[in-house]
């Protein structure tokens, strides 16, 4: 069994939810980085999104838009973020990793490359914005061969016949957005996104994590009684942004938050 | 030789040109884009929508643009006979009209009351919120900071129009991060918002829309060039490309006539050897970006590289997928002149026929210039003049500094 489905078949039988962070690799220096998610893992959380940056994030908002542009200003490229998870993979071999971003800087490295060396870095799956399950046909072979799950978004616009396309074509667990919009953006609506999730779980069986608009333990408390997994993003890359001048303390910064989440998600009713 | 395909039948049903094009967005804009492109393909040969979109051509566009022989300007040369297909002459004074009214047919269609542009020399901004105001549609115009502040004049007239101009200042503050910010709002307001694409770039349907909207440029210059010429063809046709609008008008109804040959002309800025131009078909490679994949200028990393032009409609680091295609194929030559040989061709145009282009525009009159030299007198060469050179004089003014000043 991969990582992901290992990881979250041990939470399911635990009663418990997926907490999943996003960071963007090499923010604001690319030191911070691993201690990060060592750090995010010491707080509770189950699976790590992390971020591969970009110069033009075209889904992101302007928290994330930022990270991306301290991420590049720093050097970090696609190919020193596989490196990041190489470290990382030394004192971990647990806690999947899933990289997150835009098609262009994979396809600039060549999808057979790109594959074969995230597999061995340790990564587990892939979630590329911009590449739709439609447009994927000729990646997803390349990711299976190499173990890498293939994680798809859903959105509060996809159809149920669309619901049905993803689900197929998705592997490990699918990403929920639980809003129109931006990262960063907007206010979540819980019932909502609970008649949503409900309606994808007729079309899919993979576990389904919620991301966009969780902002803090409550927020994250809330999701977690709808969907398999929590997603943060933004907030987190707040964060990381408050204290760009002063890199050393963001480890500890972040998992406080992350902490105070996964205490919330974890109470019992 | 392999046989020539038919052009007139791409993209295909998933919007590929080839290797290019295609559908490369988030979720949430699959059923935006899904919907478009079933309702475009509905109204597409509907009689009613065709008669509504020739109308509108005819008595608010002003067309037919005339196709003008240069006749001065030729004789200078001492080659080839150069024609303009005047678009400068429509309505807001570039052929970027002929599609932001089309597309704002399908907004009324689609019952979306507001509509959103982005916009680089402001010629696209200014149709969109033309357009708007007619139709009573709310606009929000997305431009780069920068282009805010070297196209001012069309910044004044689109707020003259009732749009509302949104400067864009995050990443190199120009034309690509105009179409990010128009992406980032359109994912955020999508039930009620229409996006009108400036160009022939973008995801499936746009490549193909816009391409349809401007094809009436073509269809004019063919007609008109035929029937002076006793149903001869002319021998090139050429027009600048940035994301490729107004020369994809132009070439597309002449893509199967093997005997015409076809120019697009990229911005050269600096010189290509230089790096410091916008000439991804010249200089770049294929990638993802804004939704097809198609010719960019990136680095090694696949991380987007800042462009120069010296017109910002002509500054941006992709261009539309089709072109990318018409380049592999081997069916369109795409070539680049410098800014320095664009403010020459800008001059000598409006000293020899009175006619002040666009400095997008003038990159086509300088490559015209080259190549009428090395043909013969009877042979003849359009130009799509897609613009007029009034929101540039200023920009003018400041390259040149103290000559204009008295």
């Amino acid at each position: 069994m991969s990582r992901i489905a290992t990881c979250f078949a041990t939470l399911a039988a635990q009663g418990r939810k997926a907490l999943i962070p996003f960071v963007t690799a090499g923010d604001p220096v690319p030191s911070v980085t691993v201690p990060l998610m060592h750090a995010m893992v010491e707080a509770g959380v189950d699976v790590i999104e992390l971020g591969m940056p970009f110069s033009d994030p075209m889904a992101d908002g302007p928290v994330i838009q930022l990270a991306c542009e301290r991420s590049l200003a720093g050097g970090t490229t696609l190919m020193r973020v596989l490196e990041m998870v190489s470290e990382f993979r030394r004192d971990n071999d647990m806690t999947p990793v899933v990289l997150m971003g835009y098609l262009n800087p994979v396809e600039a490295m060549g999808y057979e490359v790109f594959a074969e060396r995230a597999a061995k870095a340790g990564v587990d799956g892939v979630l590329l914005v911009d590449l739709p399950p439609e447009e994927a046909e000729s990646v997803a072979p390349l990711f299976d061969q190499h173990g890498l799950d293939r994680v798809f978004l859903l959105a509060p616009t996809t159809t149920e016949a669309r619901m049905q396309i993803i689900a197929a074509a998705g592997t490990g667990y699918l990403y929920y957005v639980s809003l129109k919009g931006v990262t960063g953006s907007g206010a979540l609506n819980v019932d909502e996104v609970a008649a949503k999730v409900e309606t994808i779980r007729k079309h899919a069986k993979l576990p389904i994590g919620v991301g966009f608009g969780i902002k803090d333990a409550a927020s994250a408390r809330a999701i977690s009684r709808v969907a398999d997994g929590v997603v943060v993003g933004s907030a987190l890359v707040q964060r990381i942004a408050d204290h760009a001048d002063e890199p050393e303390k963001i480890p500890a910064r972040v998992s406080q938050l992350l902490a105070e989440m996964r205490a919330a998600m974890d109470e019992s009713e | 030789m392999a046989e020539r395909p038919d052009y007139a039948a791409f993209p295909d049903a998933r919007g590929h040109f080839g290797a290019y094009g295609g559908r490369f967005v988030s979720e949430t804009l699959m059923a935006a884009l899904s919907e478009l492109e079933e309702t475009y393909l509905k109204l597409r040969d509907d009689p009613v929508f065709r008669a509504d979109f020739d109308q509108d051509m005819a008595d608010y566009v002003g067309r037919p643009s005339p196709l003008y022989l240069a006749e001065r300007w030729s004789d200078k040369i001492g080659g080839a006979r150069i024609w303009l297909k005047r678009e400068d002459l429509n309505h807001t004074g570039s052929h970027k009209v002929n599609n932001t009214i089309g597309q704002a047919l399908l907004a009324k269609h689609m019952g979306k009351p507001r509509v959103i542009a982005e916009t680089g020399a402001g010629q696209h901004g200014v149709a969109t919120a033309t357009v708007a105001a007619r139709l009573g549609l709310k606009c929000q115009v997305y431009m780069g900071a920068e282009d805010v502040e070297r196209q001012k004049l069309n910044v004044f007239r689109m707020r003259l129009l009732g749009a509302e101009v949104i400067p864009v200042t995050s990443g190199s503050a120009t034309l690509k991060d105009a179409m990010n910010e128009a992406m980032r709002d359109w994912v955020t307001n999508v039930d009620d918002t229409f996006y009108i694409i400036g160009t022939v770039a973008g995801p499936h349907p746009y490549p193909m829309l816009v391409r349809d909207f401007h094809r009436i440029i073509g269809l004019e210059a063919r007609e008109q060039f035929m029937s002076r010429h006793d149903g001869r063809l002319p021998d090139a046709l050429i027009a600048c490309v940035g994301g490729g609008s107004n020369a994809i008008g132009l070439f597309h109804p002449f893509l199967n006539d093997d005997g015409v040959a076809m120019y697009g002309v990229e911005a050269g800025g600096d010189g290509i050897e230089t790096g410091r131009h916008a000439a991804p078909l010249a200089a770049g490679r294929p990638g993802v970006l804004h939704g097809n994949r198609t010719y960019l200028m990136e680095d090694q990393d696949g991380q987007i590289i800042p462009t120069h032009s010296v017109s910002a409609g002509l500054d941006y680091p992709g261009v539309g997928p089709e072109h990318a295609w018409l380049k592999d194929m081997g069916r369109v030559q795409y070539v680049s002149v410098t800014d320095k040989e664009v403010l020459v061709a800008f001059h000598e145009l409006t000293r020899t026929e009175g006619i002040m282009p666009a400095l997008e525009t003038a990159h086509a009159v300088a490559y015209a210039g080259k190549l009428a030299k090395t043909m013969s007198r009877d042979q003849h060469i359009i130009i799509n003049l897609s613009g007029r050179g009034d929101k540039d004089i200023h920009t003018v003014a400041a390259m040149e500094g103290p000559k204009h000043a008295s």
